[in-house]
């Protein structure tokens, strides 16, 4: 049975455990509802909770626990012996997956029985091409072992399944009868359909703690896994990034934080001056018909999505620089550099330092301004000496924010920077970033045993705590800043 | 502080100078207050620039896209050819490959050119089928397969031509630049032209790459968007579905319910970190957990939009905290008075009273979620498909692409018909985002109520 017709019959039995319920309570009481301790609702409510919540768990865990389960099982019986040269056990246990996966196809395809598929042989019969015939395509002929690997690993699912069926609906059916055989005149169902309610809440709120969890576990496993494959003083010191996929490989992320640095100094170097010239502008200097065109104007630029940046830089700055600076100047002769992925991502930042620049700006009181033009200030000297010292621990946090941002932005540097790994000053050349590398460390066909794969994760755990670092600080000195006037 | 020296007691002509007469300090201040008037402006003016060369060069490279050279040739599908067995079984005529419909397509197209009286001497047969894309035999073979009974008839088949003869209508493809490229020579573009003023060539707007699915590196004039955009409707079913409840959950707790303690405070901090989180680390949180551990496959919309999920969460929550917010205290105080529950309260009053908000910054989420590339990446949805997705549910599991992923895609293969392909792709996004977005404004401005 699929899970989504489990899902409808759990659904279908609490419903009608709704209707039934509410009945109930109402016959009880012969139709006076004063009688009841709660609206005949609840009561409802109540047995809908008690058929519902349950089975619903229960299903929810056993889809998350029975494939580690059936593999752990399955894999038992694969032995040294079975795993080829230059294999490895997980390739292996991929390669029964997919068997597994095909065989119901496979059996369409050549009207086998279940009988006949026992008894199926990888020795002597083809079983490569006959999957291959259904579109399962293998790397090598099958073995024996693995095939019946394979089986076993259909037959544990299908087990597996139809348990789960059964658990999951006997559960809705016993919860159901349950909630139903509680309904009295007295029972206080509003509180328990309540309560429940309350605890959906909860259990939603923490659904933002599990992916913090969820992220820093699985970046801190694999970055592990990958340390034990590769040591992690080279990780962090090495100066050469170079994987080979022979093993052997050079795998320093120094290039790529310089890239990465280099990328986001120039994007800041860009975006800082326009952003804050630009918040200046529309808090202090711009009437209002101004302001309402040009901030929703430049708020446009968050709104577009980071491949049309990217696309930008690709196919318009990118070939712009090169033709007219690059070139001419004898830099050189890319299209993607640090330069063009810089200022593209400088063009994105606008919005984010002008908009948080003008909060800040706007939250310096009044009073402060008409002092100053009190003692005889232009409104630029006030702005200068006594607005923008005033608003600065704010402005600062904008900028931490645009540089945790930039760091951590992917696609403009994937299509605008370039991919070879070097340490270099000038602007002009191809360089890459962390994030770049993690796109095509992990893109493709990947086998997760290799470091030259794992140390996406470690790239991908160090950028997590630079741009977590970043956030950290800038919003804790924008709330100490916020705090000064209120 | 250094205050500019404009008065001071120690200037002792000060006295016998009027008021109105501006001195060289003034007018220095003057000067420097409008030079940072003019930074301002052409800060803003930078800015704005930025964002009309944006967009006019992607609508520039990319509205080429919605328009298609196509040929429009009789063609007699003769049936010893398509059906050499005679019997008009479909599986027997399955026998008869993409090959063998060429051969048809190159002798109907000279057969063609030569009864409508266009000269063609010089090139070779191959040269003249080179104009055909290399889709169309496929094109025609999947037509006669769905329809067998055409097979004898003469039918007026329109397919593409071929990327470079559509580039040399758009003004892509030069003389010159034919000279040079491997793929098509001046003759065939100057046959071209002879066929477009015959009426057997004609540029058109192109439904293929609304709906059509993606094309391999070789044929960019068959390209279409259709599966990327079913791709990404279905993501955005799914995280609507699952992103709106529970965010919308989160935000009741939190505001109304959440007692002012530690847990809470590590709620709400994870909240406002998780919304600053690179998108890609949500991409590797998706393999590493839905891919690798739970054993979901790789390329489906489910997995994607439980990434995508995990990433609009902040946004949902924040923008619906702020709306639940802007409930006045009154409203709880009225609904408390008579007798409701504190959770009647909030799901009867509280929660009607803040939808517009709500609605409103799903939508924004949703316009987000759909334009992310990078964490999709991540979890194999670069990958070429070909097939449309079945319907839902069964088709949440089936391999799709994405709308911005397809972009990325195109980008990175080397015709640089791809190119255009790619800008016309944004700019449908940019036409979903525009729409959410106006929809958004629309239902803020209709039932955003100020208390």
């Amino acid at each position: 049975m699929t899970v989504g017709l489990i899902l409808l019959i759990v659904l279908a039995i609490a419903l009608s455990g709704y209707v039934l319920g509410r009945r109930r309570s109402l016959r009880m009481v012969g139709g006076d509802i004063r009688k009841l301790h709660s609206l005949p609702g609840f009561y409802g409510q109540s047995v809908l909770i008690f058929a519902a919540v349950p089975a619903l768990l229960v299903m929810l865990g056993w889809m998350l626990l029975q494939p580690p389960l059936v593999d752990r099982h399955v894999a038992r019986l694969i032995t040294e012996a079975d795993i080829a040269e230059g294999s490895s056990r997980d390739l292996v246990m991929s390669d029964v997956r997919r068997i597994a996966d095909g065989l119901d196809q496979m059996m369409a395809a050549e009207n086998l029985s279940e009988d006949a598929l026992q008894a199926l042989d990888a020795g002597d019969s083809d079983i490569r091409a006959k999957l291959g015939n259904v579109g399962i395509a293998l790397g090598s002929d099958v073995r024996s072992a693995v095939f019946e690997a394979a089986k076993v690993y259909r037959d544990s699912a299908a087990t597996g399944r139809t348990l789960m069926t059964l658990a999951v609906i006997g559960l809705a059916l016993t919860g159901a009868v349950f909630g139903y055989l509680r309904i009295a005149p007295e029972y206080r169902a509003r509180n328990v359909a309540e309560t429940s309610v309350k605890a959906l809440l909860i259990l939603s709120s923490f659904v933002a703690v599990l992916t913090t969890v969820g992220i820093v576990l699985s970046l801190l496993f694999e970055s592990l896994h990958f340390f034990r494959l590769y040591p992690a003083r080279e990780f962090f010191f090495n100066l050469t990034w170079n994987p080979q996929f022979r093993g052997g490989s050079d795998l320093g992320i120094f290039p790529l934080l310089w890239g990465t640095l280099y990328v986001s100094f120039v994007a800041l170097v860009f975006a800082v001056p326009v952003g804050l010239m630009a918040a200046i502008y529309l808090a202090e200097y711009a009437s209002k018909p101004v302001r309402a065109v040009a901030k929703p104007l430049i708020e446009i630029l968050a709104g577009i999505p980071t491949i049309v940046y990217g696309l930008f830089a690709l196919i318009t700055i990118g070939p712009l620089l090169r033709d007219y600076f690059a070139q001419p100047l004898g830099l050189g002769a890319s299209s993607s550099s640090v330069m063009t992925a810089g200022l593209v991502m400088g063009i994105m930042l606008i919005p984010f330092v002008s908009s948080l620049s003008d909060d800040v700006i706007n939250a310096v009181p009044q009073a402060v301004r008409d002092g100053s033009y009190g003692l005889g200030a232009t409104q630029s000297e006030t702005i200068r000496q006594v607005i923008l010292p005033a608003a600065l621990p704010g402005i600062v946090g904008a900028i931490l924010l645009a540089a945790s941002r930039a760091i951590g932005e992917t696609m403009i540097v994937v299509m605008g920077a370039g991919a070879a790994a070097k340490l270099s000053l000038n602007p002009f050349e191809a360089m890459t970033t962390i994030t770049v590398k993690i796109v095509s460390q992990l893109t493709g066909d990947t086998e997760f045993a290799s470091p030259e794969t794992l140390v996406a994760f470690a790239l991908g755990l160090s950028l997590f705590v630079v741009t977590l670092g970043l956030n950290v600080i800038a919003l804790y000195v924008v709330r100490k800043y916020r705090e000064q006037y209120e | 502080m250094s205050m500019p020296q404009t008065t001071g007691p120690q200037t002792g002509h000060r006295a016998s100078k009027s008021l109105l007469e501006v001195d060289a300090g003034t007018r220095r201040r003057n000067r420097a207050e409008a030079r940072f008037r003019s930074y301002g402006i052409a800060a803003i003016g930078v800015a704005v620039l930025a964002l009309v060369l944006l967009v006019t060069s992607v609508l520039s490279n990319g509205l080429g896209a919605f328009r298609q050279t196509f040929v429009i040739m009789d063609i007699t599908l003769a049936a010893d050819t398509l059906d050499p067995s005679g019997t008009g079984d479909v599986d027997a005529m399955k026998r008869v490959s993409t090959i063998g419909y060429g051969k048809l397509l190159k002798t109907a197209l000279i057969a063609d050119l030569e009864s409508r009286g266009i000269p063609t001497e010089g090139m070779s047969e191959k040269e003249i089928a080179g104009l055909l894309s290399k889709e169309a035999p496929a094109q025609l073979r999947n037509m006669v397969l769905a329809d067998p009974s055409l097979i004898g008839q003469t039918i007026r088949f329109k397919t593409y031509a071929t990327g470079r003869v559509d580039g040399y209508f758009k003004g892509r493809v030069s003389m010159e630049s034919a000279e040079r490229d491997s793929n098509v020579t001046p003759a065939q573009l100057e046959l071209a032209d002879r066929m477009r003023a015959k009426g057997l060539m004609s540029v058109g707007f192109n439904w293929g790459f609304l709906f059509g699915p993606d094309a391999s590196e070789l044929r960019p004039e068959a390209a279409g968007l259709g599966i990327a955009i079913l791709g990404s409707a279905y993501m955005m079913i799914l995280v609507l579905v699952l992103a709106l409840p529970i965010g919308v959950a989160a935000s009741i707790y939190l505001e109304e319910f959440a007692p002012q303690n530690r847990w809470t405070d590590l709620i709400e901090v994870n909240i406002a970190n998780l919304a600053a989180v690179p998108s890609i680390v949500f991409g590797i949180l998706g393999l590493a957990l839905f891919i690798n551990f739970m054993g979901l496959p790789q390329s489906a919309p489910v997995v994607g939009a439980l990434v995508l999920t995990l990433m609009t969460l902040p946004t949902i929550i924040i923008a619906t905290r702020a709306s639940l917010k802007s409930v006045p205290p009154s409203i709880r105080s009225a609904a408390l008075g008579v007798g409701a529950s504190k959770m009647q309260t909030v799901f009867h009053h509280v929660l009607p009273l803040a939808m517009p908000g709500i609605l409103t910054g799903t939508i924004i989420g949703l316009a987000q979620a759909l334009g992310e590339t990078a964490p999709l990446l991540l979890i194999g949805m670069v990958a070429f498909v070909r097939d449309f997705p079945s319907a839902p549910p069964e088709g949440f599991m089936d391999p799709a692409a994405a709308l911005p992923v397809q972009v990325y895609n195109w980008t990175q293969r080397a015709d640089p018909a791809f190119v255009e392909r790619a800008s016309g792709a944004i700019i449908v996004l940019l036409a979903f985002l525009l729409t959410m977005n106006i929809v958004a404004i629309v239902l803020r401005r209709r039932f955003e109520r100020r208390w």
